[in-house]
């Protein structure tokens, strides 16, 4: 399967002169969906957030399809094809769920943002009794889900999240990873960091396994689940949630 | 009683037209603009200039003291300051954005805003000037109430622009990225928001709001190079008062300084007006420092 996105040896930080992840290297194919795990401070949140292009990539390359995104401004990143929900705040609290998801589709002409949010209420219909509300008056699952759905009125390739089922009930994990597969199914290349390991896992396809900034292990979630090595650099060490 | 509240309603005006561009830049820009005020000056005294240099008549118009000149004068004055207000955001603040903490750029502005001052000083002199030499006859409404007609004609183009913004602000894509940014400006741009275009606009607002507010203070008082420099404590109040990155609640914190000002001289002596901003900016930060109606993360 030919790669969507192409990460080859990329080293980035919040300061170009302290690189927090070095030489990491992954891919992502359309309809696949990958999992970054690794114990806190492996680097997984600055890997997506340097991808997504908030920080300053020092070296390496990253290609979506054939464009290369390095150094261009994160603004334009959804024009590309590319979405990105980062782990909190990510929804805009003051505005309501209706500006919420005008916001996410400004980039598109007007017709086809109305046409694009009327089908995000559709994906989600709990938003639809919401959409004058405050976002921030929503419950953690509810932002998670237009947080989503936000992402998705470009029609992103590519959906990288960080962390979906940070603070999330059990219950509410479950519907938001419902909503990824579904995702993926339509073929949308969904990429995400998890500390809720073990529950990404058994739903994604491979799984990158990160510790102090660099690649550790990858392959498919299935057998990763079962080797010890995974237990021993993340989970034993991380004490992780299982 | 009566005549305290409409002039508080008449000064209030005024500073919340100023406050908007202050509340606008804070939240928005994320730092405390000092030389916000002095663009108030700028704006009043570039439409003086465009009536003295283009010799421009000031027939008055109807009951008021100025003309069309100086309506035309004040968009032109508009226009430089937006222009200025461009200028010096790429010459100063464009460049320290990212580099360098909110103290900087605010220590910058006070720089701004001292420059801006003299320029104006060095140009149009010390003295204090007016538009116009017409005199005004207060019209009296009331037994206890006199308004003159310029002052019913700056309240109504005050209502009117604070409408024109707030629609602006909740009805355009403009408004709505500019919102977006004065709440969260990392997750406006990845949803696709240009934080360049943003930042330019809220210099286009921000700008023209000073100068229409700064000619209107003209009007209503006079013209001095110290104009701006005496307002800052009011618009600081105000936008404090009503909640950093808060557009209606920098016309209320605008409206309210202007009526405690104002009902204060029945209680203390005029002289000590001037304190009262101060006062009730201690007050707010005291007691509630978001404000009244809570401030954008730009704002805290």
């Amino acid at each position: 399967m030919t790669a969507l996105l192409s990460v080859a040896a990329l080293t980035a930080g919040y300061r170009p002169d302290l690189p927090i992840i070095n030489g990491i290297s992954l891919t992502i194919s359309a309809g696949e969906l990958v999992t970054i795990i690794g114990p806190n401070g492996a680097g997984k949140s600055t890997l997506i957030k340097a991808i997504a292009g908030l920080l300053p990539i020092t070296d390496g390359t990253v290609t979506l399809g054939h464009q290369s995104l390095v150094g261009l401004s994160p603004h334009l990143m959804s024009g590309f094809g590319m979405a990105y929900v980062p782990q909190s705040d990510n929804i805009f609290a003051t505005l309501t769920v209706d500006e919420n998801l005008r916001l996410g589709a400004l980039p598109l002409p007007r017709s086809q943002a109305r046409a694009q949010i009327s089908a995000a209420y559709d994906r989600f219909p709990d938003l639809v009794r919401f959409r004058k509300a405050k976002a921030g008056n929503l419950s953690g699952g509810q932002r998670q889900m237009l947080a989503v759905a936000r992402a998705l009125l470009t029609g992103p390739q590519l959906i990288m999240l960080d962390e979906p089922s940070a603070g999330l009930a059990p219950k509410m994990v479950e519907e938001v990873f419902g909503h990824l597969v579904t995702l993926v199914r339509g073929g949308v290349a969904v990429l995400m960091v998890e500390q809720n390991a073990k529950a990404a896992m058994r739903i994604s396809d491979r799984t990158y396994v990160l510790a102090e900034g660099r690649n550790r292990l990858d392959g498919p979630s299935d057998r990763l689940l079962e080797d010890p090595e995974v237990a021993r650099i993340y989970l034993g060490q991380a004490g992780g949630k299982h | 009683m009566l005549q305290a509240l409409a002039d508080g309603l008449l000064t209030g005006a005024i500073y919340a037209l100023g406050a908007i561009g202050l509340t606008l830049t804070m939240g928005i820009l994320r730092f405390a603009n000092f030389a916000h005020a002095e663009m108030m000056t700028w704006g009043a005294y570039m439409a003086l200039g465009v009536l003295t240099a283009f010799g421009l008549p000031t027939a008055p118009l109807g009951p008021l003291t100025f003309g069309w000149p100086l309506l035309l004068a004040t968009v032109v004055a508009c226009a430089l300051t937006v222009a200025l207000a461009l200028l010096i955001d790429w010459l100063v603040f464009r460049r320290m954005r990212d580099r360098v903490g909110h103290l900087t750029l605010v220590f910058a502005s006070f720089g701004i805003a001292l420059l801006i001052r003299n320029v104006v000083h060095l140009i149009f002199g010390g003295r204090a000037t007016y538009y116009t030499t017409e005199l005004q006859i207060a019209v009296r409404v009331l037994p206890d109430l006199r308004i003159m007609p310029d002052q019913v004609f700056t309240l109504s183009l005050a209502v009117v622009l604070v409408i024109a913004v707030h629609q602006f602000l909740q009805r355009t894509p403009l408004g709505l990225s500019m919102r977006a940014v004065s709440e969260n400006p990392s997750l406006a741009v990845i949803n696709g928001v240009s934080l360049a275009r943003v930042v330019r606009w809220t210099w286009i607002v921000g700008g023209a709001l000073a100068a229409v507010a700064g000619v209107l203070y003209g009007v209503a008082v006079q013209l001095r190079p110290e104009l701006g420099f005496h307002l800052l404590l009011p618009l600081f109040a105000a936008v404090i008062l009503g909640g950093v990155g808060n557009v209606v609640g920098a016309v209320v914190g605008g409206v309210l300084i202007g009526l405690i000002e104002s009902f204060s001289v029945l209680v203390i002596p005029a002289g000590y007006k001037l304190a009262i901003p101060f006062l009730v900016l201690l007050v707010v930060l005291y007691l509630k420092p978001t404000g009244l109606f809570g401030g954008t993360s730009g704002g805290r």
